[in-house]
C-alpha cells in the first residue's frame, strides 16, 4: 500500500478537489492499485536513456514578438460565471 | 429514393456531383435518422439541425454554381471535444457547463471551409478519458451492435461503442452521419472503430492541429476521423490535416492526396508482425483474426516478417503516468472563475475545491489525483521522468523495426465489445482495452483500425496497422487491402429507431442477427 489516507487528502488538496471521508477511503485503495501496477516500470533499465521530450523531431517554431490578438474583452469574459466591467469576480482574497 | 444514410462519404459525394439528390436531402435524411435513434443510442449530445440545414442550403447554392469544395454538402458528426464557435462545447463534462467557445477549432474550420455540414456534437467519455463512453456526463452511448442471443435473436445486452470517441463510432456505424471527427490519446479513435465495424485513423502527432480541441494529454492527443470505409477516412483526413501557426507542435509539411494512395496496392510492402503482441491469454478468435489479416496481405503481394518490439508491455503503465500527469496539469484551468461551472465556497480556495469536486466525474478526478501525485515533490523522478525514459525506449523499438518493415500489423483490441458495467468496477481492466493501441501514441506514430471480421458473439473485431511518422499513405494502402479482402460490416436492421423500432422490434431483431458482412 503506497498511498495512505493522509496522502490522498494531501494530493486532493494540491489538486484543489474536495473529497469526502468515504471517497478518501476508497481512493486510498484505487490509487495504490494503479501506482503498484505502474511500478513494473522499475524492471526497465533506463540508466543511460534520455527522457522523451518530443515524439517528432521538429524545430521549435519562433515568431516575431508582436501582438496578434486582443481587444476582445467581451469574448474573454462572455462565459464567466460572474463578471463586472470585464473583470472576473471571485470571493475576497485580501482582507 | 435509396436510403441516403446508407451511403458512404464517397458515394454521397458522387451523388451530389451527379445531382441525384441535394445536400439538403442528404442532411435531412441524417437529421431524421438522429431524431429517430438518439433516445436509444445517445450518440449526439447536441444535434444542431438549424445550423446543419443552413450549411446544406449554402452547399446546394455552391453545387448549383459549379463551385463545390472537397466535402461540399456532406453531413458529419463532430465530437464534443472540439470547440465550435457559439455552439455549446462541454467535453461531456459538467465542469464546462454551458460553455460557448468564441472560436472554432482548426480541424473543425478546415472541414467547414471544405463545405462539410455539421449535424451536431457527439458524445464521448468525459474529457476523452475512458474506453467505453461510460464516463460521459450525458450518460453512456449504446452501440448499435448486439451480440448473438441464445434463441437465434440478438441479445438485448447493451454493448459499449468503445471510447472515448463512442458517440463518433456509434453514430457512423448506425448511419446517423456519413463520417465523424474523433480524437485519440491512447486509442480513443481506433478502439471504438474496432468495436463498431468502422474505420478509424489516428494520424502522426503533429499532422492535425490541436488548436481548439479540449486538451487531455498534450503530448499524446491527436485528431482523426471515424468513417465507414478506408476511402472515406482518407477523404476526411486530407481535409482535417493542416499546418497551423496556432499549434506549435503542428507540422509544416504538405498533406498528400490520401485517396490517391488507395489504389497503389501492397505488392512488395514489408509487413511486420510483432511477437510481443501475442499477449498471454489472448483469445483464439483474436489470434485467428490476426492470422487472417496476415494471409490477406500476403495474398495481395506483401511480405511478412516477424519483428520484436521488446518494450511493448511497458507502454500501458508508462501511459498511465504520462497521461494523468499531463491531464492534471491541463485540467488545472477549470477553476470556476473564467468559464464553466462555479460552486461557491467560503473563500476562493473553497470555491475551487467545491467546483472541481462537483464538476469532474469519478474517472477524471481519479486521473487528476494520480497525475498530481506523480508530479508532486519527491516523486517526479521516480514516476514521470522514468515513464518518459521508457517512452524513449518504446519509440526506439519502432525506429529499429522500420529498418526491416514498412508497416506493422496487430489486432486493435484484446477482445470484442463488452456490455455496460462489465469492466467499470476495475480501472486497470478498463485500461487494458488500450494495450495494443497505446504504444502508437507513446511513439507519436500513425495507426489505423480497419474491420477484420466478427467475433463468435457476432460483434466486430478490428485490425490495426502502424506506420512510420507521416506515412499515413501506407496505412491507407494496407488498410484498403484489408478492407478489400474482409469486406464491410454493418450492424444490421435498425432496432434503435424510436417508435418505428418498437413496432418492428421482433422483425428488426431477427434481421439484426444476420448483421454482418455486406
Amino acid at each position: 500500500m503506497q498511498v495512505d489516507e493522509a496522502t490522498v487528502r494531501r494530493i486532493a488538496r494540491l489538486a484543489r478537489i474536495k473529497i469526502t471521508d468515504a471517497e478518501a477511503k476508497s481512493l486510498e485503495g484505487e490509487l495504490s492499485g494503479i501506482l503498484d501496477w505502474v511500478k513494473q516500470l522499475d524492471e526497465v533499465d533506463t540508466a543511460n536513456v534520455e527522457p522523451m521530450t518530443r515524439v517528432v523531431p521538429i524545430e521549435l517554431k519562433q515568431r516575431a514578438d508582436k501582438v496578434t490578438d486582443g481587444e476582445i474583452a467581451d469574448q474573454v469574459t462572455a462565459n464567466a460565471p460572474m463578471t463586472e466591467d470585464h473583470f472576473f469576480v471571485v470571493p475576497k482574497v485580501v482582507e | 429514393m435509396t436510403d441516403l444514410t446508407k451511403l458512404t462519404l464517397a458515394e454521397a459525394r458522387d451523388g451530389l456531383a451527379k445531382k441525384t439528390f441535394s445536400a439538403t436531402d442528404l442532411t435531412r435524411a441524417h437529421l431524421d435518422a438522429i431524431e429517430a435513434a438518439n433516445s436509444a443510442l445517445n450518440a449526439f449530445v447536441l444535434p444542431t439541425p438549424d445550423h446543419a440545414l443552413a450549411q446544406a442550403a449554402e452547399s446546394d447554392r455552391r453545387i448549383a454554381k459549379g463551385e463545390a469544395r472537397p466535402l461540399e454538402g456532406l453531413p458529419l458528426g463532430h465530437k464534443d471535444l472540439f470547440c465550435t464557435k457559439g455552439i455549446r462545447t462541454t467535453a461531456c463534462s459538467r465542469i464546462l457547463d454551458d460553455f460557448k467557445p468564441p472560436y472554432e477549432s482548426t480541424v473543425g474550420q478546415n472541414l467547414w471551409d471544405a463545405g462539410a455540414v455539421m449535424l451536431g456534437k457527439l458524445n464521448n467519455d468525459e474529457f476523452a478519458m475512458g474506453s467505453s463512453n461510460e464516463t460521459s456526463a450525458f450518460g453512456p452511448v449504446i452501440s448499435p451492435w448486439r451480440r448473438n442471443g441464445k434463441d437465434g435473436n440478438p441479445s438485448t445486452d447493451k454493448l459499449v461503442p468503445g471510447g472515448s470517441s463512442g458517440g463518433s463510432s456509434a453514430a457512423v456505424s448506425a448511419g446517423l452521419c456519413l463520417a465523424a471527427t474523433a480524437t485519440d490519446t491512447g486509442g480513443s479513435i481506433r478502439q471504438p472503430a474496432a468495436l463498431t465495424g468502422t474505420v478509424g485513423i489516428k494520424p502522426t502527432y503533429g499532422r492535425c492541429s490541436r488548436w481548439g480541441i479540449v486538451a487531455f494529454a498534450s503530448s499524446l492527443d491527436q485528431a482523426g476521423p471515424i468513417a465507414k470505409t478506408v476511402r472515406d477516412a482518407a477523404m476526411m483526413l486530407k481535409v482535417m490535416a493542416s499546418h497551423d501557426a496556432k499549434d506549435t507542435t503542428s507540422v509544416d509539411a504538405p498533406v498528400p492526396d490520401y485517396e490517391a494512395a488507395l489504389t497503389k496496392g501492397v505488392k512488395g510492402l514489408r509487413v511486420g508482425v510483432p511477437k510481443e503482441y501475442r499477449v498471454p491469454g489472448m483469445s483464439k478468435e483474436i489470434e485467428d483474426l490476426w492470422q487472417k489479416g496476415i494471409d490477406w496481405l500476403k495474398a495481395q503481394g506483401a511480405t511478412i516478417h516477424e519483428i520484436s518490439l521488446p518494450h511493448t508491455k511497458y507502454a500501458l503503465p508508462a501511459y498511465y503516468i504520462v497521461a494523468p500527469a499531463e491531464c492534471s496539469s491541463n485540467l488545472a484551468r477549470y477553476d470556476g472563475v473564467r468559464y464553466g461551472l462555479r460552486v461557491p465556497g467560503k473563500d476562493v480556495t473553497d470555491t475551487y475545491e467545491n467546483t472541481r469536486a462537483a464538476g469532474f466525474g469519478k474517472e477524471v478526478r481519479r486521473r487528476i489525483l494520480i497525475g498530481t501525485y506523480v508530479l508532486s515533490a519527491g516523486y517526479y523522478d521516480a514516476y514521470y521522468l522514468k515513464a518518459q525514459k521508457v517512452r524513449t525506449l518504446i519509440k526506439r523499438d519502432f525506429d529499429l523495426a522500420w529498418d526491416k518493415v514498412d508497416v506493422v500489423l496487430t489486432p486493435t483490441t484484446p477482445s470484442p465489445a463488452f456490455a455496460f458495467g462489465e469492466k467499470s468496477g476495475d480501472p486497470i481492466a478498463m485500461y487494458l482495452e488500450d494495450i495494443f493501441t497505446v504504444t502508437v501514441n507513446m511513439a507519436g506514430l500513425p495507426g489505423i483500425s480497419v474491420p477484420g471480421g466478427l467475433s463468435s458473439e457476432g460483434t466486430p473485431l478490428g485490425l490495426q496497422l502502424i506506420a512510420k511518422p507521416f506515412d499515413e499513405e501506407t496505412l491507407f494502402r494496407a488498410g484498403q487491402a484489408i478492407e478489400t479482402a474482409a469486406g464491410r460490416f454493418d450492424a444490421g436492421a435498425a432496432w434503435w429507431t424510436g417508435a418505428a423500432g418498437a413496432r418492428s422490434q421482433q422483425a428488426g431483431a431477427k434481421a439484426g442477427k444476420s448483421g454482418g458482412k455486406s
